[in-house]
């Protein structure tokens, strides 16, 4: 696909002496979402690390919009408009709502349209505005995960990577916070990267999924039929 | 009476300076998790610095800049020269290299300045006004309870109205997290070690004056101070405030009732009782740290 606003080529990684990343390959075109599924060890998690810069790669390519950030600096990457909430959100939890919020805009120059941005993740996020003062301590785990969100969305970027957002998270939450990122596609345009255990709330809302096992693609699919697939189900995702 | 007043005055005076000085161990702790072993020798060379400065310009207020630009040139160079690479070390290391910066420093400045005990001068007379037959305190003692308090404000005013001190804190929680918000970390260690060292300059050339320069002036400064931040508990900048002033009050009360032999042994018989009682010191934030 010529659109791809990310394409990875090849990319290992991995901690210390072992690599987790064998190879993989994978296209997320502008303005959809993507599901990474795969079993745990799998190697999702260390996708997203490698992909926001916090993994160096060892070899392969990563290009987003068109350039190559394999081994950039992950403040810059973020600058560029590649945001990833990392599991569990994130939260600072020692930090107030709103200093969470100002801290994923701090880098940009434009303060007025920060400020809007802030103020846009209130509207997105109710709870999240009537709490603004209290630490993040004190919210429950879906107000944390939109919080974490919320504040990814500050910088207004343009391809969000997210890691397990359901986790922990009661199924009416799971839902409202997918059914927001399809909306944020839709109507932003975002681009979204997805990994998830839950694989049926990930792929109801994605546009393709990604089968990931022992370090490499092993499928690639539409999400409906990928959900269809009996055999993939039982071979790689355990439902 | 007379002399409790004047104990009480003098060990407000001394803790606040402790107070500077633990909180300048703090902002490192905080970043860190690195205890500064050498804040004591970075601080004795920016009073060097201020001697120098001072007596080839005859101006006092040139060498206190001196002092505080060199303290955060200092604290530039220490953490990005050396302390950068052994930080994420084992804990031990970190502390045997900042000991060994302390000791390259204090012969450093031996070598250039000699270990004669030199008189440091001071901006007021340090001869106590009195009051009846009360002699309480002096103008630089006023000086230097309002020096530390600037420095205590500003510092809390950064940490909490700033978008730098909102970085420093988010780095200090969570560094990953801050770097995939686009935060700057490592420039922000930088930041917070050149921000210490300064702070410990100043606290120099508030206590020197007390005593006399020479290469180990700050050692007894450091240890005392060191103290004051555990008691208060290292993570906690309210904490190392309140724990210098007590620690600076004990040490006037013990010394000047006890005699000042047993001055040091009142300072650990109260780090002792604290780390029975309460071991992550008074103020500490939570119990135990999130991995």
């Amino acid at each position: 696909m010529s659109d791809a606003l990310l394409e990875v080529d090849g990319l290992v990684a991995g901690y210390g002496g072992a690599a987790v990343l064998h190879g993989i390959d994978l296209r997320v075109p502008a303005g959809t979402i993507t599901a990474v599924l795969g079993a745990n060890g799998a190697g999702k998690t260390t996708l997203l690390r490698t992909l926001s810069g916090l993994v160096r790669p060892r070899s392969g390519q990563i290009r987003y919009g068109g350039t190559e950030i394999g081994g950039v600096r992950v403040e810059r990457i973020v600058r560029a408009g590649l945001a990833h909430v990392p599991e569990s959100g994130g939260v600072i939890t020692e930090l107030t709502v709103a200093d969470n919020l100002r801290l994923g805009g701090l880098w940009r120059t434009d303060r007025d349209d920060t400020a809007a941005a802030i103020e846009e993740v209130y509207e997105l996020f109710p709870p999240l505005a009537a709490r603004r003062k209290e630490i993040g301590e004190a919210l429950s785990g879906g107000e944390r995960q939109m919080l974490a969100i919320g504040r990814a969305l500050v910088a207004r970027p343009r391809m969000l990577l997210l890691d397990e957002p359901s986790l922990g998270l009661a199924p009416r939450v799971t839902t409202q916070i997918m059914t927001l990122l399809r909306q944020l596609c839709d109507t932003r345009g975002l681009t979204v990267l997805i990994v998830e255990q839950n694989v049926r709330a990930a792929l109801s809302v994605a546009d393709q999924g990604v089968v990931i096992s022992l370090g490499r693609v092993v499928r690639r699919a539409d999400a409906s039929s990928l959900a269809a697939d009996e055999s993939v189900r039982h071979a790689y995702l355990g439902f | 009476m007379e002399r409790f007043v004047f104990l009480t005055v003098d060990g407000l005076a001394h803790g606040a300076i402790y107070a500077a000085f633990a909180l300048a161990l703090v902002l490192i702790w905080r970043g860190t998790r690195v205890v500064n072993f050498a804040q004591g020798a970075m601080a004795v060379v920016s009073a060097y610095i201020a001697y120098s400065v001072a007596s080839a310009s005859g101006s006092y207020w040139l060498g206190a800049i001196a002092a505080i630009v060199s303290g955060l040139a200092l604290g530039v160079l220490v953490e990005r020269g050396v302390m950068r690479f052994v930080a994420h070390t084992a804990p031990l290391s970190a502390i045997v290299v900042a000991l060994g910066v302390s000791l390259l420093i204090a012969a450093v400045v031996g070598i250039l300045y000699g270990v004669d005990q030199r008189p440091f001068p001071v901006p007021f007379s340090r001869t106590p006004y009195t009051i009846g037959s009360y002699a309480v305190f002096s103008p630089f003692t006023l000086f230097t309870f309002g020096v530390v308090a600037v420095v205590v404000i500003g510092i809390a005013l950064l940490f909490t109205r700033t978008s730098v001190g909102l970085r420093m804190r988010a780095s200090a929680f969570a560094p990953e997290t801050a770097r995939l918000l686009g935060v700057n970390v490592s420039r922000v260690l930088t930041v917070g070690w050149a921000l210490a060292a300064g702070v410990g300059a100043v606290a120099s050339l508030l206590i020197i004056p007390t005593a006399f320069l020479q290469p180990n002036a700050m050692d007894l400064v450091f240890v005392t101070a060191f103290t004051a931040a555990v008691i208060g508990g290292l993570d906690s900048p309210v904490g190392a405030v309140v724990g210098g002033l007590v620690v600076g009050l004990l040490l006037s009360y013990v010394s000047g009732y006890l005699g000042s032999n047993v001055t040091s042994i009142g300072v650990l018989v109260l780090l002792v009782a604290v780390l029975l009682l309460r071991p992550g010191g008074l103020f500490t934030m939570r119990q135990a740290r999130r991995v």
